[in-house]
């Protein structure tokens, strides 16, 4: 029996704000362990939260950005369970009111279109961290990230594969950077995924029993799991056995998967409205305000890349990876008129070496005006392509133009047919006997005279107009 | 001289600036009166040094021709309200060593009024209570008569008052417990309107329901403590953002035309006889006034008590979910999991009252019974919300109303019988459910000499309507001259 996969994903988003969502307290990651708090982030008898206008806007952007309804009257919940890194003994979330519903998200897995249905959007707020001290087998609460702000975007089970799973989890972070609402770094969690699964025969409507994976802080680690889970849940089904619905660990350092708990022990967490806060009421203008102030999205760059600039999709993904990309590469083209190169110069020479170096593009030594000018001086003949690699690597050195650094090294190229010829009759005129041969009907002597040539020139000749006029100089000394 | 500790607030305020008395003079005065009536159990923590500290800054700008209407005030607080520096427990032992890092909202207000804070007020635990028994610090006494209770939960901040130890104290009211204890011990209380005033830094109970409110001798110092502590907070995202009137303005206006609603619903068989003789006397008095009363019915009176009992424990189990014992507060000894630690920390630390409504709260909010609890109750809380609204707008401008339907009982009297407990609530509950204000002042006497309460309720935001019909009738009458001879 054929099995198919169905995953969906619960992507966690840390939002870039300033201040916590639902207090003044510093959002930013790190800090001194226990910096960042106040009397709301400790959950001290009598503090209350206010909420952070930012953070739902944030949510709003998302909203849109990904087609989503957005919710006019949004009410916070109270999530109640006990954990020492959750001061008041509940999360403020939402629960049965997500601020956006029903919207979408499109993404490519190589050059093939997906587009996947988003479930729910919603507001919540951070956990702090636990640590465990061996040493002293006891353990420490760092509550720097409790309440800094988080979207929970659920995706619908629309995945089919792990490829595709980190597809759509590398689209999300695009989308969050590009609209500038995180960081997306998964390292420092700021972008965290927890992954349902399950397997199904094929051509059956009714989902298999799924299992929850946790802890997925990768890519890599989401595609691995995810492999692994597949696997175990084909094992039990090809022998009969059931699945048991279940949330799993990934243990990163064996690559397998292991029981945290089971669905008979999940919690009951007597969700009700926070009666602390006010409904955040969105008005339409609200939402209007913040939609003209949306930056151009993945999707439309690549749909204006491919149909204005005749790039292929595959150098359209690429170059919309980031948003400094894209903008860097409009630049070009723009200045320089010549989509094809501009492609070229900066997906290899430019990626080339930002990532050789490790920097990233908005610091790149190279801007886009004078890689512009550099491709046009190709495009003319002054320089050569082959010179240009070159000028390319001391302009990314030395942040310098590439007019200033063609005049200083003396490196223009010689396209002037007249200066060219000269060489050329020298050149016949110094080795009779190699000339006789050449006329005679040895060609491979044709490649003796154009090394002899781009020799003296010291290599300034362009060599195509070198090659023409040699065969028109000798056509010229040939006997009738 | 007379005993500065009784004094009223206007006096206080002609005492000062004459220089008949100096403000560290009238602290000693309150500080001295307390320990002298140390028995009552009035306050879980005299902050005298701190007081005396304070009084001497103010005698200094006194000197330097500062004025306030409650520049030099002694105060009391509730110990449910946060005081940065100074020990705060809401009556309770998980709270018993924590010292809160920040002042609340009302206590910056009140300092930069230039009050004077005495100490912190005994109460009942986490507010949960209607006589003052439920207190981790031991019962608070009735000054009227030491065998019976003050009321509950603000039953210390009524006592101290009502004692004649200061002038004015806060409170909180959830269910009645500013009414009440004001009723009981036969002074002014007011729970404004919710949203009148900031509850960043009191500690929560019902959140839905908690209001700060003050306690005084008469009606003007209920207005100039009102005044002080209302308005719109940025840390309270459930404060009103509305202009706060002046409310003595309002005092001394005639009553004249104003329509009085008189429940039927409260009216009823199980109203102690001399309350409801005491009661009609007070509207005969307010007729006498000008005032016009109308009967009203507010249907949805008796199934308050349930719909409280649901939500404010809903809330409760919620609130308190914080006393962990992980970052403050009592925590249980001995190697313990992580589980043993959080039951053995909350069975330890907080009273059996306090341990049944997070039991019931735990319960309702319970999938599989959040809908037949919860959600039901939420939606009979608004019949009741509808109720008020009707009579307000059809029939009268301001309703009157008894505050209990029973004098003081004695100490130990109701504490093993909490479903009688709860009913003694039954006419303050439904105003803090409405969101109303409310304001109790006394009415009369029994035989046996304990005070009664009269209950004014308001429209939204108008606590200065209650405040114009609370001076007619306290210049009408002599009740609240009447002082329990211990306090003299």
């Amino acid at each position: 029996m054929e099995f198919e996969t169905v995953i969906g994903l619960e992507v966690h988003v840390q939002l870039s704000t300033n201040s916590k969502i639902f207090c003044s307290a510093c959002a930013t990651y790190g800090g001194e362990p226990n910096e960042y708090i106040d009397p709301v982030t400790l959950g001290l008898p009598g503090a209350l939260p206010v909420t952070n206008r930012r953070a739902v806007e944030f949510a709003i952007m998302l909203g849109l950005a990904t087609n989503s309804e957005i919710r006019r009257f949004n009410r916070f919940a109270r999530k109640h369970y006990f954990y020492p890194d959750l001061p008041k003994g509940y999360q403020i979330s939402q629960f049965d009111e997500p601020i956006c519903e029903r919207g979408s998200l499109e993404f490519y897995l190589g050059d093939i279109r997906r587009t996947v249905g988003l479930t729910r959007i919603h507001m919540e707020e951070d956990a702090g961290k636990n640590i465990h001290d061996s040493r002293t087998s006891s353990s420490l609460v760092d509550l720097n990230r409790a309440g800094v702000p988080l979207l929970e975007i659920v995706s619908e089970p629309e995945l089919h594969s792990p490829a595709e799973a980190a597809a759509y989890l590398k689209s999300v972070r695009q989308l969050v950077r590009y609209l500038k609402i995180s960081d997306g770094n998964m390292e420092e969690g700021s972008l965290r995924c927890d992954a349902n699964i399950s397997l199904r025969p094929v051509g059956q409507l009714k989902f298999g029993t799924r299992t929850e994976i946790k802890n997925l802080n990768s890519f890599k680690f989401v595609e691995r799991a995810l492999e692994y889970e597949i696997a175990r849940q084909f094992a039990i089904l090809k022998s009969g056995q059931a699945v048991i619905q279940e949330t799993l660990l990934f243990d990163s350092t064996t690559g397998t998967t292991r029981s945290m708990r089971s669905k008979e022990e999940s919690s009951d967490y007597r969700y009700f409205p926070d009666p602390d806060l006010p409904p955040v009421v969105v008005e339409e203008s609200w939402v209007r305000e913040i939609e003209l102030k949306l930056p151009k999205l993945p999707a439309q760059w690549i749909n204006e890349l491919v149909t204005e600039f005749g790039l292929s999709l595959y150098d359209a993904t690429v170059l919309t990876t980031e948003q400094a990309a894209a903008e860097y590469y409009h630049r070009v083209v723009t200045a320089c008129n010549n989509a094809k190169a501009a492609c070229n110069w900066v997906t290899s020479e430019l990626f080339g070496s930002l990532h050789r170096d490790g920097i990233g593009i908005e610091q790149s030594p190279v801007s886009a005006e004078s890689l512009a000018q550099l491709i046009k001086m190709i495009d003319t003949e002054e320089i050569s392509g082959k010179m240009a690699k070159s000028v390319f690597e001391e302009m990314f050195s030395s942040g310098k133009d590439p007019v200033a650094l063609v005049n200083e090294q003396g490196l223009k190229q010689l396209s002037n047919d007249d200066e060219i010829l000269a060489v050329i009759r020298h050149e016949f005129d110094a080795h009779p006997s190699q000339l006789t041969g050449y006329l005679g009907g040895n060609d491979r002597l044709h490649g003796f005279f154009v090394g002899q040539v781009m020799k003296t020139t010291g290599g300034a000749a362009n060599p195509k107009k070198v090659n023409d006029l040699i065969r028109q100089e000798a056509a010229l000394r040939r006997p009738a | 001289m007379s005993d500065l500790a009784s004094l009223s607030i206007s006096e206080i305020r002609v005492g000062l600036s004459s220089n008949d008395f100096s403000c560290v003079e009238l602290t000693q005065a309150c500080l001295n009166k307390a320990e002298k009536l140390a028995t009552l159990n009035c306050f879980i923590e005299l902050t005298a040094e701190r007081a005396l500290k304070a009084a001497a800054g103010v005698d200094e700008l006194i000197k330097a021709g500062k004025q306030g209407p409650l520049l030099g005030v002694p105060v009391g607080i509730k110990d449910i309200i946060c005081t940065e520096g100074t020990r705060t427990t809401a009556g309770s032992k998980i709270l018993a060593n924590f010292i809160p890092p920040y002042d609340a909202t009302v206590i910056r207000r009140l300092k930069t009024a230039g009050t004077i804070s005495i100490g912190k007020l005994n109460m009942d635990e986490f507010a949960m209570g209607s006589s003052n028994e439920n207190s981790a610090y031991g019962p608070v006494k009735n000054p009227w008569n030491p065998e019976y209770v003050p009321g509950g939960s603000s039953g210390g901040s009524a006592a101290a008052v009502a004692a004649r130890i200061c002038p004015i104290t806060l409170g909180t009211d959830t269910g009645g417990s500013i009414r009440q204890p004001a009723a009981f011990c036969g002074i002014v209380g007011l729970k404004p309107t919710y949203g009148r005033v900031s509850r960043y830094g009191v500690i929560a109970y019902a959140s839905s329901l908690d209001q700060v409110g003050g306690f005084a001798h008469n009606v003007r110092d209920c207005a100039l403590v009102t005044k002080a502590i209302c308005g719109a907070d940025p840390n309270d995202a459930t404060s009103a953002q509305r202009p706060v009137p002046d409310f003595e303005s309002a005092l001394g206006k005639s009553i004249k035309g104003l329509r009085i609603g008189i429940p039927k619903e409260y009216f009823v068989s199980g109203l102690s006889p001399e309350i409801d003789s005491a009661l009609k006397k007070a509207i005969s008095v307010l007729e006498g006034l000008g005032a016009i009363p109308v009967e009203v019915s507010l249907p949805h009176t008796d199934v308050a008590v349930s719909v409280y009992y649901i939500l404010a424990p809903a809330e409760a189990s919620s609130n308190l979910a914080r006393y962990d014992g992980i970052r403050y507060g009592h925590r249980a000894q001995g190697t313990l999991d992580l589980k043993g630690l959080y039951s053995k920390t909350r069975s330890e630390g907080f009273g059996l009252e306090v341990q049944r409504r997070i039991l019931v709260g735990t319960y309702v909010l319970s999938s599989g019974y959040f809908d037949a609890y919860y959600v039901k109750a939420q939606k009979v809380r608004s019949l009741i919300v509808k109720d008020f609204s009707d009579a307000f707008e059809k029939h009268c401008d301001l309703i009157v109303a008894p505050i209990a339907p029973t004098p003081p009982f004695k100490l130990g009297e109701k504490i093993s019988d909490p479903m009688q407990m709860y009913l003694n609530d039954i006419f303050t509950i439904p105003v803090n459910l409405a969101g109303l204000p409310g304001m109790s002042l006394p009415c009369g006497m029994t035989s046996n000499g304990l005070p009664i309460g009269l209950q004014l309720i308001g429209k939204p935001w108008d606590e200065e309507g209650l405040f114009q019909v609370a001076s007619a009738y306290e210049a009408a009458t002599e009740w609240h001259k009447t002082i329990p001879a211990l306090a003299v």
